[in-house]
């Protein structure tokens, strides 16, 4: 058992403390150098994370580029424009667009989407981590994961040519008793509503709520189920006491995960809604649009300028994602930190 | 507010697993009834059986009687909820609900009983914090939340919830295992006056204590690991500690095992 390294002799302590960190450094990176195993790994590693960054950074600097060649054009508000002519064919050729309709429908649909997703969401989490038996709770988080295997066509299609066609009878029941709102009148027609979209979308991010969601629930931990239980509280006060405080971020933070998917989903948008360039005081009736649906629909036939007028477009849908994705996180984080002092 | 447990024939299990064995013993009102044993003998499956919390646990079943008073808790027709009502528990680690302000949490229990005028809250949890000797301490910050206070505090916090509904019995499982001499002297002392308005059972892994505070002992011995934890004996603390019945018991009490 002779060690030659002095340095790494457990009977003498490194003398660490007189060598200066410029010194340590090299001489740390010499001997990880040595062995191929490391270095391959350490390459890897380094090389997948600044490839990760080199590809956030090409995205956002193409984006940005074609985006201002589009609005330097551009002689609407980009912001506040209620038309999408890059092509300028009611202006003589001057370009005129902009994002109110598209930021509107996407908003609106994926409010509804979380309105509607978000209950049902936290009921089939709390039903898989707190009332079903075992043998029940494992089938029905497959069949939740099963429902974020669909591919998005598909639902598009089934959203089209099944859902949308059986929704009249809702919407007109709507209309009747919460018509005088305003936000649900519904003048009848094909029901390829921002409702609509908003229905299917609660679907399609009910998986990825439901999910984050069950694990939260499960992380509670024992005692503070066990204090509520043992003051009496039943199943259901036991919850409301200990579980649904305790999981309160994460709630919140898989919710806005589900709230990013339904903002940037494309396919089954663009199946299922019938587009036009108008905001709706009702969510009932067809027309409006998404960011998302918009590039799709109108990429193929749009001519050089009016792909980047679209790009600029998905500079904004990019933006409100990254930013909804930077508050997800920051609640998680802030969650780490709440649970490490109390657990 | 005090009653007897009565408790015969009480045989538990974790699934398959028999955990203790045909115990019978009776609990006296008003009085501090301390178990003592090895780690893994029962004494805290035991003690979780007196309030319906055992069954708690996936797999946990119970067989055999516990009488309080004169009514079977394991009796049919029972809601182990409205038990859990009767018979409080403090537990090994303080758990004050983290979300809860400290005067949230002595109100918890009886939120769930009932609706009570504000008037009638202040009071109640006034009196509770004063019975738990933390009245002094947090009265100027009822408001912040009760997971900001040290450990003794919130086990006192927690027991302060727990006598809030004022319970028939009053279960402690090892209060003061995680909890330094000072804060652990302040809970010895509090049981001390407790005892005069409650039955407490206390699970404890410290003989001192259980010498201290109890005044009868009941010790919990296990043949061998895997097999059942059985009573071995359950005296008043004195002969106990001085002069037990069966050698077991000395053999524990004087360290020669376990």
């Amino acid at each position: 058992m002779d060690i030659p390294s002095s340095t790494t002799s457990p009977t003498s302590p490194p003398p660490r403390h007189d060598v200066k960190p410029s010194q340590v450094t090299p001489k740390r990176a010499a001997r990880g150098a040595t062995r191929p195993g490391d270095r391959i790994f350490l390459g890897l590693s380094r090389g997948s994370g600044i490839a990760l960054l080199v590809i956030m950074a090409a995205i956002a600097a193409f984006l940005t580029y074609r985006a201002a060649l589009a609005l330097s054009d551009n002689t609407g508000n980009f912001l506040t424009t209620f038309e999408w002519d890059p092509a300028g064919t009611a202006t003589n050729g001057k370009p005129y667009f902009g994002i109110a309709v598209l930021v509107f429908g996407t908003v609106v649909s994926s409010i509804i989407a979380l309105v509607i997703a978000v209950p049902i969401a936290i009921g089939i989490a709390l039903f898989i981590s707190h009332y079903a038996p075992r043998r029940l709770a494992t089938p029905i988080a497959f069949v939740i994961d099963l429902l974020a295997a669909v591919p998005s066509i598909v639902y598009g299609l089934w959203g089209a040519l099944v859902v949308a066609p059986n929704l009249t009878g809702l919407y007109s029941w709507l209309d009747d008793y919460f018509g005088w709102t305003g936000i649900f009148s519904y003048q009848g027609g094909a029901p390829r509503s921002l409702m609509t979209v908003g229905i299917l979308l609660a679907i399609m991010i009910l998986p990825i709520i439901t999910n984050v969601s069950r694990e939260v629930f499960l992380q509670v931990p024992k005692m503070h189920e066990e204090a509520a239980l043992a003051l009496g509280a039943t199943r259901w006060e036991t919850i409301r006491m200990s579980v649904l405080p305790f999981a309160r971020s994460g709630v919140i933070s898989a919710s806005m995960l589900g709230l990013g998917r339904a903002l940037g989903e494309t396919i089954a948008v663009a199946t299922v809604l019938s587009p036009s360039f108008v905001i709706n005081a009702s969510v009932l009736d067809f027309g409006g649009g998404t960011f998302a649906q918009n590039i799709a629909s109108k990429f193929n036939e749009a001519t050089e300028y009016g792909r980047d007028a679209l790009i600029a477009s998905g500079l904004v849908l990019f933006v409100i994602t990254l930013l909804v994705n930077g508050a997800a996180r920051l609640i998680i984080a802030r969650r780490k930190e709440y649970s490490g002092a109390n657990a | 507010m005090a009653k007897r447990i009565d408790v015969s024939g009480l045989t538990a299990f974790y699934g398959s697993h028999k955990a203790i064995e045909d115990i019978s013993m009776t609990v006296e009102p008003r009085s501090v009834t301390a178990f003592i044993g090895p780690s893994g003998c029962g004494k805290s499956t035991f003690l979780r059986t007196l309030n319906r919390m055992h069954e708690v646990t996936t797999g946990g079943r119970v067989e055999g009687k516990v009488l309080l008073d004169d009514e079977d808790l394991y009796g049919a027709g029972v809601d182990p909820v409205n038990v859990r009502r009767t018979i409080g528990m403090v537990f090994q680690r303080p758990n004050p609900f983290p979300t809860m302000s400290i005067f949230d949490n002595v109100a918890a229990g009886l939120r769930l009983n009932g609706s009570y005028k504000k008037s009638e809250l202040n009071a109640i949890v006034e009196k509770s914090l004063k019975g738990a000797n933390l009245w002094n301490e947090v009265k100027d910050r009822l408001n912040k939340p009760g997971s900001g206070l040290s450990g003794g505090q919130q086990q006192r916090l927690c027991i302060a919830r727990a006598i809030a509904v004022e319970p028939q019995v009053l279960l402690m499982d090892e209060p003061c295992s995680a909890l330094d001499p000072i804060s652990t002297l302040a809970i010895e002392d509090l049981i001390g006056e407790l005892k005069e308005r409650f039955t407490i059972v206390i699970v404890t892994h410290n003989m001192q204590q259980a010498a201290r505070v109890s005044d009868r002992t009941a010790f919990f011995n296990l043949a061998a690991v895997g097999q059942p934890g059985k009573l071995v004996e359950i005296d008043e603390t004195e002969r106990i500690f001085s002069n037990p019945s069966v050698q077991a018991t000395e053999d524990y009490i004087s360290g020669r095992f376990g």
